[in-house]
């Protein structure tokens, strides 16, 4: 394979960094709301899961537009972030995280969740039983036995944030060095004249990264599964 | 060391009891669906009673009337399910500790090889539940209900998921628990045989109401 310029590389290390300060980020609260959708009945549950869900359906540049109205300099939450604890989205790295962020929180979410409620709540009432009190019994029984599907639910996730294109370009443009992504790197190179080499290189790449990430995912699945009988 | 008056209704179920235990080993005893289950959950806080008191080693754990109702994790209770429930992710040695750990209690290494010695079960400790047998499984967890150092134990049906010849495998070990652990026990069975070598008092339930109490020769 010829070389990998200097450039690629550049929006290859941007959209590791990216994808993997998304996925940190989500995954305290990809945890917490798994664990409540699986395991607690609460009023308005299926609009919180509707709205968990959205990004995977609604067209990427309308999330991406209100990330922009929100998280944008002007936007409500944007601007207080700004003004008082000098953390801005917009056109920065950070604003590609947080849209990787969103739209990877679905399927972030889902594998946690699924492997939340797979666990015998009996378990938890065995540790109970033995004193510990509930905070306890999450990290010593529920998130252990979950961690499988936890590490599923962040592989997901990182694959998804590192592909992300349509939210981020949208939301931070697409500025070599700040905010251009892989993705948003292909995309420019292909409307290029000349450009076809260096965005088969950088195709290459993303699939190697999307099937890396897959197989990891598999493997973590069937972990858990091994994990829950006690092997 | 445990008195209870309760009742609950579960559906179309109502369960009453009032009964006072002094004895070493209180025998739940009836056929199944009789309440046995719910009212060892009620004692260890699973469930709730609609109304009434439970009290263990003097402590009242709950009281309706009074608005007092402490969680299962502070009744120092020691709970052995008829499914073992160890937890699958953790070896033998870990599952005996973790009431210990729980409880913020220092390490007793003397009372943990008593109690290994007593249930046998030095040669499992670095096993996965996954590997054990079922008669083994419900060894280890009487061992790690023991080592929470609870005040009373709960034994639901302990050998109801084991075939004949395993349940005379743990029989022996259950009259050594009886006989030296100093644990007042509330074991609850449908099988009379089994109370007859184990209990020292039966309370008999039938269909939701104690209909007996006394010594072991109300099974008769």
């Amino acid at each position: 394979m010829p070389e990998i310029s200097p450039a690629e590389w550049t929006a290859i290390l941007l959209s590791l960094r990216v994808a993997i300060i998304a996925t940190l980020v989500a995954t305290p609260f990809g945890i917490a709301l798994a664990w409540l959708l699986a395991r607690r009945d609460f009023w308005g549950k299926s609009v919180l899961d509707a709205i968990v869900h959205l990004p995977l359906v609604l067209p990427p540049v309308v999330t991406g537009y209100l990330l922009l109205l929100t998280f944008g300099r002007k936007g409500l939450v944007g601007g207080f972030l700004a003004d008082h604890l000098g953390i801005v989205f917009s056109f920065r790295w950070t604003g590609a995280a947080l849209a990787c962020g969103v739209m990877a929180f679905p399927l972030l979410v889902r594998p946690m969740r699924l492997s939340i409620e797979a666990i015998d709540r009996r378990l938890e009432q065995a540790a109970e039983t033995l004193g510990a009190a509930p905070w306890k019994v999450f990290f010593t029984v529920t998130l252990p036995l979950a961690l499988p599907g936890v590490l599923a639910g962040m592989v997901l996730g990182f694959a998804k944030a590192i592909g992300e294109f349509g939210a981020t370009i949208t939301f931070v443009s697409n500025i070599p060095g700040e905010t251009q992504t892989i993705s948003s790197a292909i995309y420019s190179l292909i409307q290029t004249p000349d450009g076809d080499a260096a965005a088969g290189r950088l195709v290459i790449v993303s699939i190697v990264l999307a099937l890396g990430a897959l197989i990891a995912a598999e493997w973590f699945a069937r972990r858990a599964t091994a994990r829950l009988h006690g092997n | 060391m445990l008195r209870v008056d309760i009742e609950k209704k579960l559906g179309e179920f109502s369960l009453q009891a009032n009964f006072a235990g002094e004895g070493r080993v209180i025998g739940l005893f009836g056929a199944s669906g009789a309440g046995k289950s719910s009212l060892v959950n009620m004692i260890a806080g699973l469930l709730r009673p609609d109304r009434g008191t439970i009290v263990i080693d003097g402590e009242t754990v709950d009281d309706t009337a009074a608005g007092i109702h402490v969680p299962t994790y502070r009744r120092r209770i020691g709970y052995v399910f008829q499914d073992a429930r160890l937890f699958p992710h953790l070896s033998v040695a870990q599952n005996l500790d973790y009431g210990r750990r729980m409880n913020g209690l220092a390490p007793d290494p003397a009372q943990h090889t008593r109690v290994v010695d007593l249930l046998d079960i030095g040669a499992l400790l670095d096993r996965r539940p996954g590997k054990l047998s079922g008669g083994e499984r419900q060894r280890v967890a009487l061992g790690r209900a023991l080592l929470s150092r609870p005040r009373l134990l709960l034994l639901d049906e302990p050998l109801g998921a084991l075939d004949e010849a395993r349940k005379l495998e743990i029989l022996p070990y259950l009259v050594r628990l009886r006989d030296e652990a100093n644990v007042p026990m509330v074991y609850v069975s449908h099988d009379a045989a089994e109370l007859r070598q184990l209990a020292t008092q039966i309370v008999m339930l039938k269909q939701g109401r104690v209909t007996s109490f006394g010594g072991v020769k109300v099974l008769a």
